[in-house]
């Protein structure tokens, strides 16, 4: 088993824990791991990409391009910058909900959302697009949004360990206060893949 | 089990396990999180851990602690080392008697990084040995035998990992802590102070200890030789190596790879057996072509019938960071071989474009936008290296100049010479000013230059992850310490002008700003407002009364600030408002208002 994710988003939106939790549960299970993640500069509003690999053999933590099995979007137009990544047979589970850069309202270039979500609807055969911010408000905070896609990606049985494995990481993992708004938004995203 | 570590945090890991009692650091990316680790086990593990105020007086500290037989550790960026260049080019005359570690992170792309220096050619500078992690769990390892290595050679000894061995996260297997001896103690020998003459004796001792670190290195298993048939073979430093693995294993071919994890000095006898076993050989490595060179050498000097490639031919970038499909194309290209063909990806649509920006509710932002008021477009505005060189991003476009740490205060004053006439400020944060702007201020003021010191003072060091700094009322370790005044600093270097302002307040700031510039003599404004990611208690949010609202887009256009987005055509704030209050303050129809 060797499996490739690549998280894409933008900085603020947790994606450094959402790729920890992804590799700390590979670990529990048993595999070798390795994740790449974009700490500094970039944090500051920036397009972020996490990589996470979990297998048998690893060497590096980048993922070459064309051979993610898994993009994970937290965000609509960072999910399209990810598609290089993805392999063509791969699964790509997105967030619909957009983050606005500062560029596109001063008019230096545009976001458009209708574009680009038919864009993805168009070029990805194995897609699951949701809106995860919404449901991470149902749960209680947008903050977890991260929580929802993960979620969602247990619920697809891709990962090398249970879902019920992932959630005990993911309480681990928030501070307790924290704990039932996490569970609650890790729940909906699994059912959000239900339907 | 094993532990699930970034290899920053497997560094700090690997020093705790040599028994270091000293670390000293100042933050910088991608080096921050090894101290940062460190710090959080010191109190249990008996271990002392300061952030000091620059990487000279970090290394010196760590010096000292040497001097006295104590393991000490001290970590920085690439660029901290040139601060630190001074002690270290003569510490390596000196020596040490206590192990002492150099962690010192690379950044080639660069992601953080002001340039792509490579840290092993200022060790082959400095005569130092220097290893390469690969990964987090070779960087743990490597960080226990560096300080062995640094006590049986009596040098200190860099560990040079780079942005992919930091950040990268790994399962990484833990060792036992071993029992180091209580420290010996400091002992008086004229070994320790430098003068002409024992400079060239210990010139030639530190010449001998280059050949007695390379038998060292020899011997240790981060160098390793796997031979394969045919006469091609490949040569892989540090991260490169992984890449190499990966693209062999995509070609499906099978050549000899020796992979060195200790670029200087070179491991000869190992690599002179694989050069001898090869006619062809391709050395892949990140930033410069150290390895490369001295295989070059080793190679001439021992007339082999060979052909050596690498950055020198044209195989592998000189610029820029490798990944697993850079050193693919080149092993093809080298090889002979087909590259297996590449999915074919479709044309992307119009991409929004996203860089990073100052955050909702910088007070950066507050003091850039006073300061551009006050001053015009012609003022020339020089910056410094934190967040607010963000300010040089539209629309605030408020930074002309970026060089390194301290060079706002200096690099203005030599404007100065030249337009005496123009207005010039000179913005650099709290961190920066203790780091290397109180000597260029000082530099200012008795060589009477007519500039405008901008003190960006957030109470904290902000784009490194909010480390303290002499400023602030506690330490790394969180002990309770004398917070520094900046003003009272700033008047004792002899400026005459200095107002302390509220950016958030911005006309006062303003105000502050125009009297700052038009002052005779150097003039100092200190904007303090701590930064908006460490505020816990938010002020009034605001949102727009779409009513009063004309559409004239000011907000928008005049701060940049990313919690302020456009709906048809009107602004609209998102849930990501702090409240500063900064847009409300220019909105010339009053519509923006605090949420009831």
């Amino acid at each position: 088993m060797n499996l490739n994710i690549v998280i894409t988003g933008v900085g603020g939106q947790g994606n450094v824990l959402a790729s920890r939790i992804l590799a700390q549960a590979a670990v529990e299970a048993g595999y070798k791991v390795r994740t790449s993640e974009a700490i500094g500069m970039a944090q500051r509003e920036g397009m972020v990409m996490s990589h996470v690999r979990m297998g048998e053999c690893l060497y590096g933590a980048v993922i070459p391009d064309g051979k993610a099995d898994v993009l994970l979007g937290f965000e609509l137009a960072e999910t399209i910058r990810g598609l290089p990544k993805l392999n063509k047979k791969g699964v790509v589970i997105a967030n619909k909900s957009c983050v606005i850069p500062v560029s596109a309202a001063l008019g230096i270039s545009s976001y458009q959302r209708d574009k680009l979500t038919r864009y993805l609807q168009d070029h990805v055969n194995n897609l699951h697009l949701f809106d995860a911010t919404a449901l991470a408000a149902q749960a209680g905070t947008v903050k977890a949004t991260n929580i929802v896609l993960l979620g969602a990606l247990a619920a697809l049985n891709l990962l090398p360990y249970t879902c019920a494995d992932l959630l005990n990481v993911v309480l681990e993992s928030v501070p307790s206060k924290f704990k039932d708004v996490n569970k609650r938004a890790f729940e909906l995203g699994y059912r959000a893949m239900e339907v | 089990m094993k532990k699930l570590l970034m290899g920053n945090e497997a560094i700090a890991y690997g020093a705790v396990e040599a028994g270091v009692r000293v670390a000293t650091a100042y933050p910088g990316t991608p080096s921050s999180e090894v101290f940062a680790a460190l710090a959080a086990m010191a109190k249990e593990n008996g271990i002392y851990a300061e952030w000091s105020i620059n990487e000279k007086a970090a290394l010196e500290v760590a010096a000292g602690a040497a001097y006295a037989g104590a393991r000490a550790m001290v970590t920085m960026k690439q660029v901290g080392l040139n601060v630190a260049a001074d002690p270290l080019m003569t510490l390596a005359y000196i020596g040490v008697k206590g192990g002492l570690v150099l962690v010192v992170a690379d950044d080639p792309g660069p992601h953080s990084s002001q340039n792509e220096q490579d840290t092993r050619k200022f060790a082959q500078l400095a005569k130092l040995p220097v290893l390469d992690p690969a990964a987090p769990q070779e960087a743990k390892d490597m960080t226990v035998a560096a300080f062995d290595i640094s006590e049986e050679l009596g040098l200190p000894v860099i560990l040079r990992p780079t942005t992919r061995t930091c950040h990268v996260c790994q399962d990484v297997e833990l060792g036992e802590q071993k029992n180091t001896p209580e420290p010996p103690g400091f002992a008086k020998d004229s070994r320790w102070v430098i003068f002409p003459s024992l400079a060239f004796k210990r010139h030639r001792w530190l010449n001998k200890q280059q050949e007695a670190a390379r038998n060292i290195l020899e011997s240790l298993p981060f160098n390793s030789s796997e031979y394969a048939e045919g006469d091609v073979g490949v040569v892989a430093c540090g991260v490169a190596y992984n890449y190499v693995k990966e693209a062999l294993g995509i070609l499906g071919v099978e050549v000899s790879v020796l992979k060195i994890g200790t670029p200087y000095p070179l491991p000869e006898k190992l690599a002179l057996k694989f050069l001898q076993r090869h006619r062809q050989v391709l050395v892949v490595e990140e930033q410069e072509p150290v390895v490369e060179d001295q295989l070059i050498n080793l190679t001439w000097s021992n007339g082999l019938p060979l052909k050596l490639s690498g950055k020198r031919g044209g195989y592998i970038p000189r610029e820029g960071e490798l990944d697993v499909d850079k050193v693919l194309s080149a092993l093809a290209k080298f090889i002979g071989t087909e590259l297996p063909r590449k999915q074919e990806n479709e044309v992307l649509p119009p991409m929004p474009l996203r860089t990073p920006v100052l955050c909702a509710g910088c007070p950066h932002r507050a003091s850039f936008y006073a300061f551009k008021q006050a001053a015009g477009n012609d003022a020339i505005f020089t910056g410094d290296i934190g967040c607010y060189t963000l300010g040089n991003m539209p629309p605030l476009n408020a930074m002309d100049t970026c060089l390194c740490m301290g060079a706002s205060i200096t690099i203005a004053s030599g404007l100065y010479r030249v337009e005496p006439e123009r207005k010039i400020a000179a913005f650099l944060g709290d961190s920066t000013f203790f780091h290397t702007g109180i000597a260029g201020l000082v530099n200012a003021v008795h060589n009477k230059a007519n500039i405008t010191v901008v003190i960006l003072d957030n109470r904290s060091t902000a784009m490194t992850g909010h480390q303290p700094h002499p400023g602030l009322e506690w330490t790394a370790t969180g002990e309770p310490t004398n917070g520094l005044d900046i003003t009272k600093i700033v008047k004792a270097c002899g400026v005459e002008m200095v107002r302390v302002v509220d950016p958030y307040d911005l006309e006062t700031a303003k105000q502050a700003a125009g009297e700052a510039l038009d002052f005779n003599g150097p003039a100092v404004v200190i904007m303090r407002r701590e930064c908006a990611a460490l505020t816990r208690k938010r002020q009034a949010l605001r949102q727009v009364d779409l009513e009063t609202c004309v559409g004239c887009g000011m907000c928008i256009d005049e701060l940049g600030c990313p919690a302020i987005i456009k709906q048809d055509g009107l602004p609209v704030i998102t849930n990501t408002c702090t409240g500063c209050g900064v847009c409300s303050q220019i909105c010339p129809t009053g519509a923006i208002r605090e949420v009831r």
